[in-house]
């Protein structure tokens, strides 16, 4: 059930294409709704939007601000896919891909991977920026789950996750500014020492490649991958949040 | 008294704050004050004392500068490393201090004994180089305090028995107008307050045009009256006042000086606040560098508690509660945004939240809660007293009252000075002793400000012009205007708090591209990298800091383009490291040196 008021259309414009919308959507769940897709990585429906990635970055009546923690009004006017905001979203992506430790060719999420496929569909040819090369371990600890912190992203998906749907907290985060991390939650640190499970939503929902499922790697090869099919802004499938009222591209 | 083991301070620590998860900040600070540092048997303890998931206090612990998960050592001496400082000959000082004591920057010696390392600004510029040992402050270094400093470290000699004179911090206070110069009575404000009625305190605040005093400007009137008329939630609807006193912006010390000699006048401030928007509680959050004030307010707290200005029916009035608490910060610059602070004070990381909704709807413990800084609440009181049209006579016509600055830099007579908004520049040089022929810029309301050049020295400090919170650094023309910017460029770095990507990575790539740039790798293209990061930062930051996390560079780029240049290698591409350096290793191990091993002759032959 719906608790949200349909009776009324009441719609906005992002880049010109009008977008119905029920009050206390977004702009990024309108959008999605729509099926106009607008590029995200920290924003997952079944959670509270968080707003940190700032991929979702659009122009709002002329202001930019994240589509994902702004609400939606009737008339308002949203510029997404234009040159300017794309050229930000690949700075953005190249900041995101200098942080960690990203090497695709050796990475088995490849082709399952968010942050691949954003990179793929705006047009990202190279890291542009320096390396940061960050030294952060693996923990391998656990019997059915590998943690390779290298390729974190801090979209915070995976914590929300284990707060709001396993209420195990498994996951937090430590550090501030560029030595910000993810840890877990265990006095030695290490996940074979918590309550984490394969089956958790937080098992299921990283983006990238942190959260692996072991013995699974290369099950499906390189190549025929989600996102080796078709890029990631045509692949909306339909999928309802908890209010039932959003579509997202469903999870790789 | 019996000396505690660690369980029993632990055990004390968490009594005294009531298992309260929101006290965490000041149950890690107090436990660390005690034990010297917070190991994850201790974390853990906590963790279960407070019942919140371990991760979440390692993530608190892991968030402050002030906090430790690793040893330090049994003296921790940490060096502010504000420009002013470097200024005064800090780098140099502190060289001297690991030399002394053997050891490298930012490691603890093998004995356990001490570490050196360096902080954002602690807020004693015109007393500079200043120190924090075990968090006590310590002003004016030099060659021999160092020295004396080394000897008491070495001989184990306890903080306590150290020379008092290291300890003094002067206010200043070189110009006084109707803040600092007030011959208000201890309750006076509170006394006109409580005999009008909370309403027609807030239009006498409204009709002040009083706005804040941290930077932003926002109308406190309108504030006020935005908390007043929102309505609490949940079965305990309160509404809260918190003073921001988390004072992180480099080259600002006025609120310092503020709660050093006008402390009343701050808590009744809180006190008049409170009165008009209906709270009971309100917040003193103090910055951790400010822990030796403690003390002090507190007994000044205690004192207006039995002089019934604080506590039950204030005044004899009916129903009139309320009671302050101090929450020290444990070093973190992002604190003093509003949202941050408020998270820090539910013992949270300092993460900006989402806004809106706005903490005078949605604050404390989501709660409708008026932030206001120090000098706004201090002001707010003199308003009680003397009236809003009083205070509108002076200033300008978009700034009334009075703004006390922060001056540091190369100047005679550093200090706090007290102006009517309005006041020029070059009147402020002339009377801190800077000769305006010899200034080169003025930084304005610290690095998050505006950086000012000599043409500029006319404009007036105010909302129409100039807005600042305080801070007023002078650099004479023998300074490189350079090193000031990639000063900055470190602290913005080290003081992101790492919730958005643009911030937290570009502050980092800004900082490397300032080092690149100082190390002699820099080109043209290197600056346009910097413009390039400043746009994504003012479009894509989550709050203020991403939003002014180059303005240093953007304006010394604007105004001192010459010190960039000269420092640049090329006007083409430059890699930021050294090739030929690189193989110097390989150089060594072959044990080769000759013409041939090197890249630059290797070119030279093939030439």
């Amino acid at each position: 059930m719906s608790l949200v008021d349909n009776s009324t259309s009441i719609s906005f414009l992002i880049d010109g294409e009008e977008i119905p919308f029920v009050k206390g959507q977004s702009i990024l769940q309108a959008a999605l709704a729509a099926g106009k897709y607008i590029p995200h990585l920290c924003y997952h429906p079944e959670f509270k939007p968080n707003g940190s990635c700032k991929l979702c970055t659009v122009k709002i009546n002329g202001r930019p601000g994240a589509s994902c923690i702004t609400q939606a009004e009737a008339g308002l006017s949203v510029e997404s896919d234009t040159p300017e905001i794309n050229d930000k979203r690949r700075t953005l992506l190249q900041m995101l891909l200098v942080e960690g430790n990203h090497f695709c060719p050796s990475c088995e999420k490849s082709g399952n991977c968010m942050l691949q496929a954003l990179a793929y569909d705006l047009g990202v040819m190279s890291p542009h920026f320096p390396q940061i090369f960050p030294v952060r371990l693996v923990d391998a600890s656990h019997s059915d789950i590998l943690l390779d912190f290298n390729r974190c992203i801090l979209c915070e998906i995976c914590v929300r996750a284990s707060d709001e749907v396993d209420h195990k907290n498994v996951f937090a985060f430590s550090g501030r500014g560029i030595t910000k991390h993810l840890i877990v939650n265990a006095e030695s640190g290490r996940l074979a020492d918590t309550d984490f499970l394969a089956t958790d939503k937080a098992a299921q929902v990283c983006p990238v490649g942190v959260i692996l499922p072991k013995r699974m790697g290369f099950t499906i090869p390189i190549g025929r991958r989600k996102f080796d099919e078709r890029p990631i802004s045509e692949q909306m499938e339909k999928v309802a949040d908890a209010a039932g009222i959003a579509i997202r591209e469903s999870s790789p | 008294m019996s000396i505690q083991t660690p369980l029993e301070t632990i055990d004390a620590v968490l009594a005294r704050n009531l298992d309260n998860p929101t006290r965490l900040i000041q149950i890690l600070r107090e436990i660390q004050e005690a034990l010297g540092w917070l190991s994850p048997e201790v974390l853990a303890i906590v963790a279960r004392g407070i019942r919140l998931p371990l991760a979440r206090v390692k993530g608190v612990a892991g968030f402050y500068s002030f906090f430790h998960t690793q040893p330090m050592g049994r003296y921790r001496v940490l060096w502010s490393d504000n420009v002013t400082d470097r200024m005064l000959g800090s780098t140099d000082l502190m060289s001297e201090m690991c030399k002394k004591l053997w050891l490298e920057p930012g490691r603890v010696s093998e004995d356990g004994l001490a570490s050196v390392a360096t902080t954002s600004c602690t807020g004693m510029c015109d007393q500079g180089p200043a120190i924090l040992v075990n968090y006590r402050a310590i002003t004016r270094l030099n060659s021999q305090r160092v020295t004396h400093i080394v000897d008491l470290i070495r001989s184990n000699t306890p903080l306590t028995d150290w020379p008092t004179e290291f300890f003094q911090i002067d206010d200043n206070i070189r110009r006084r107008d109707i803040l600092l110069g007030n011959s208000i009575q201890r309750g006076d404000a509170l006394r006109s307050a409580t005999q009008q009625s909370p309403l027609a305190i807030l239009e006498e605040i409204k009709r002040s045009s009083l706005r804040g005093r941290g930077g932003a400007g926002f109308s406190t009137g309108l504030k006020l009256e935005a908390c007043r008329n929102a309505r609490g939630s949940g079965s305990n609807p309160e509404h809260y006042v918190i003073c921001n006193a988390d004072e992180g912006e480099p080259g600002t010390f006025k609120d310092r000086v503020l709660l050093t000699t006008q402390a009343d006048l701050v808590f009744e401030g809180m006190t008049v606040a409170a009165y008009v928007v209906g709270a009971r509680r309100g917040f003193l959050y103090l910055r951790g560098e400010y822990r030796y004030l403690l003390d002090s307010l507190e007994a000044v707290l205690s004192r207006r508690r039995a002089d019934r200005l604080l506590g039950h029916n204030i005044l004899e009035k009916d129903g009139f509660d309320f009671d302050i608490e101090i929450h020290l910060g444990a070093g973190a610059y992002i604190c003093g945004e509003e949202s941050a602070l408020i998270e820090s004070l539910e013992g949270k990381r300092g993460i900006p939240r989402i806004r809106p909704p706005f903490p005078v709807t949605h604050g404390y413990l989501n709660q409708p809660t008026s932030v206001n800084n120090v000098e706004t609440l201090a002001a707010a009181a003199l308003i009680s007293v003397k009236g809003g049209d009083w205070f509108r006579t002076i200033g300008t016509a978009k700034s009334s009252g009075t703004k006390v600055l922060s001056i540091s830099g190369d100047c005679d007579r550093p200090g706090i000075y007290e102006y009517p908004f309005g006041v020029t520049v070059a009147e402020v040089l002339a009377d801190c002793g800077a000769e305006l022929s010899k200034t080169q810029a003025v930084q304005i309301s610290g690095p998050s400000g505006i950086c000012i050049s000599a043409e500029e020295f006319k404009r007036r400090i105010g909302f129409e012009d100039l807005p600042t919170a305080g801070a007023f650094m002078v650099f004479n023309t023998q300074r490189d205007m350079f090193e000031v910017a990639h000063n900055f460029s470190h602290f913005f770095a080290h003081e992101s708090c790492g919730f958005c990507t643009p911030c937290r990575v570009g502050t980092t790539l800004l900082k490397n591209c300032m080092d690149k740039i100082e190390a002699g790798h820099g080109s043209e293209y290197d600056i346009n990298e910097i413009f390039k990061i400043n746009r994504l930062l003012q479009t894509a930051s989550h709050c203020g800091l991403g939003h002014t996390a180059c303005n240093p560079m953007f304006d010394t780029l604007q105004k001192f383009k010459p010190a960039y240049e000269r420092r640049l290698k090329s006007l083409a591409f430059e890699p930021a490291f050294d090739l030929d350096e690189t193989l110097s290793q390989a150089r060594q191990m072959t044990g080769r040196d000759d013409a041939a091993a090197h890249l630059e002759s290797n070119a030279e032959e093939n030439s």
